[in-house]
């Protein structure tokens, strides 16, 4: 059914949402930690940008990013100054859109999860000895780890369902920048349809097993009584 | 070997401004309503109030100081609050190991099978504290706190959100620790049956500030602290088991102002026991009534008179041979047998709660 083009795509789309969903829990870690401490005037500003990603339009975020990562932008240009070379029209490229473009649905999660947890529980950890990284490690962390899931999956389908920011940034390089929805989109309009059938009903399939997977452990954790 | 305490701190319209010196050992009441700064107190002494000025040191070891702050996991203390502080993603085990294995093996000086045993937590070890009641995560969190190693103890009112037939659990351990382990204890609390029960020093905070402070027999018995205004205000008299009396089911206490008679206790002979006496439990007879139904008799010499809460009433003071006791009279009576500063009297104790 799938031919070898749209199994590609399928593989850059399943590369792109597990890599920049990786990146981003690890980045979105301390600024969610940060965001879920502070009392400084700044959170709310910093709280707005991290937000902005779910109201603007693919578009207009794809071609600021395409500004800023292509040859003549203020990141682009330099990674090409230092013999890196420029993101747009890349897979890294795609991978910093994506980190942005879902930076909401990790951020979020994992900031309502540290707050949830309160001050108590460390300020008792910091009294049986904890340093302040150790009392991040052992409490904090493992309390949040439903937060952690919660934020992995969101990244995760959201990457899968990406389009504008892609075809913005990424363009349609077979192999390295055309993932599913792209490949979708391009059987659409040569109208072969049966092709784009058989890709967006592997994404469904995929997407709702997925999910299923993530309540079903959710659900176990909680019939334990392990809370988190 | 003692605590010293200066700390300041301003939290909007509330001033803590206090100055303590307190025994390195036994166990310290921290007294007093709630707003008082009782807990705030707590947090100071624990680190946990960065913004909080102040000295401390505790039995030689400086914790705080100008330009010294020891963060609060250098500081070997132990804290119990008020509501269930364990961890909800470990056991019972998990949480006693939480603060053993951050102890360094050269300061390990608490036994894990003696503090499991001790607060009856065996068969708690392998749950998670979401299974357990409210009493049974104090017990746990007692001996977390206590397998740190603590150099000082400090409980914030650790009972008050406990039912009275929690707390009557809680206490005989509590009582327990204050024996078999040497650590100091700071214990903030609004309950008078907990002073009166655990306290050997009192310390009694009004709006942010130490309005008095002493050995708990003496300031139990001043007259011009709020102490002595409550309803159940008394004094606590530490005895020693004289004499059982098996015909009468009787034992009779002993203590420098005389004897007590309480009904028969468990405790072997010369077992020291705390008992308290309530003000309202005392009258005062200037004959000794060998008629009365009252079996115990002690004779007191009359110290000072202060006005009770009621104007009905006034607050008397006694000494019988170095034991103050109070008692609570009306006004019409202190008229009537002329109580005044001085004179001597028969003391009819109506009822003796024995604490321990």
């Amino acid at each position: 059914m799938l031919s070898p083009d749209d199994l590609t795509a399928l593989w850059v789309t399943l590369k792109l949402a597990a890599v920049s969903t990786a990146l981003l829990i690890l980045l979105a870690t301390p600024l969610a930690w940060w965001l879920s401490q502070t009392r400084a005037r700044g959170r709310v500003l910093v709280e707005a940008v991290v937000t902005l990603p779910l109201v603007l339009p693919p578009t207009v975020l794809g071609f600021y990013l395409l500004l800023l990562l292509g040859p003549r932008g203020a990141v682009g240009g330099v990674l090409e100054g230092i013999g890196i070379g420029h993101l747009a029209f890349s897979f890294s490229g795609l991978v910093v859109g994506s980190m942005v473009y879902s930076l909401p649905f990790v951020v979020q999660p994992l900031q309502n999860a540290f707050a949830a947890t309160g001050a108590r529980l460390l300020e008792v950890a910091a009294t049986l000895r904890a340093s302040p990284l150790d009392r991040f490690l052992t409490v904090a962390l493992p309390l949040a780890r439903r937060g952690y899931l919660t934020a992995a999956v969101l990244a995760f389908a959201h990457t899968l369902g990406e389009f504008g920011v892609i075809i913005m940034l990424g363009g349609n390089i077979p192999g390295e920048t055309r993932v599913a929805s792209i490949a979708i989109y391009n059987h659409v309009e040569a109208l072969d349809y049966g092709s784009a059938h058989a890709l967006a009903l592997t994404l469904v399939v995929f997407s709702l097993v997925l999910l299923t997977l993530v309540y079903a452990v959710n659900r176990r954790g909680q019939s334990v009584g392990v809370p988190g | 070997m003692s605590i010293d305490a200066r700390f300041c701190l301003q939290r909007g319209d509330f001033h803590l401004d206090v100055d303590m010196t307190l025994p390195g050992e036994g166990v310290t009441a921290v007294f007093g309503t709630s707003g008082a700064g009782k807990s705030t107190l707590l947090r100071c002494v624990a680190g946990l109030e960065r913004a909080a000025q102040g000295v401390l040191s505790v039995n030689g070891e400086v914790w705080q100081r100008e330009g010294l702050f020891l963060p609060v996991h250098r500081r070997p203390l132990g804290v119990v609050f008020q509501e269930s502080s364990l961890f909800p993603h470990l056991t019972g085990a998990g949480n006693l190991r939480f603060g053993l294995q951050r102890t360094p093996a050269g300061e390990r000086r608490v036994d894990w099978d003696e503090v499991v045993q001790l607060l009856g937590i065996a068969p708690l070890l392998s749950r998670y504290p979401d299974s357990l009641s409210g009493g049974e995560r104090q017990r746990i969190a007692l001996a977390r706190a206590l397998l740190a190693s603590p150099q000082l103890l400090l409980l914030d009112e650790p009972l008050a959100a406990l039912d009275e037939a929690r707390k009557a659990e809680i206490l005989p351990f509590l009582e327990r620790l204050r024996t078999r382990f040497a650590v100091p204890m700071l214990y903030v609390t609004h309950s008078m049956r907990e002073v009166a029960r655990l306290a050997d020093y009192l310390v009694l905070l009004e709006a942010g500030r130490v309005r008095a402070q002493g050995p708990v027999q003496e300031m139990l018995s001043r007259l011009d602290l709020s102490l002595a205004a409550a309803d159940d205000a008394g004094v606590v008299i530490n005895a020693v088991v004289a004499e059982h009396d098996a015909q009468w089911h009787l034992s009779r206490l002993e203590f420098s102002g005389g004897s007590l008679w309480v009904s028969r206790c468990a405790e072997p002979l010369g077992e020291r026991l705390r008992c308290r006496v309530l003000a309202r439990d005392v009258s005062l007879t200037r004959e000794r009534d060998e008629q009365s139904s009252i079996v115990n008799l002690v004779a007191a010499e009359v110290v000072e008179l202060a006005s009770a809460a009621s104007p009905a009433h006034v607050m008397v003071r006694l000494d019988a041979q170095g034991t103050p006791l109070l008692a609570r009279i009306t006004r019409q009576s202190q008229a009537r047998i002329a109580v005044q500063p001085g004179e001597r009297f028969w003391l009819q104790i109506k009822s003796v709660a024995l604490l321990s």
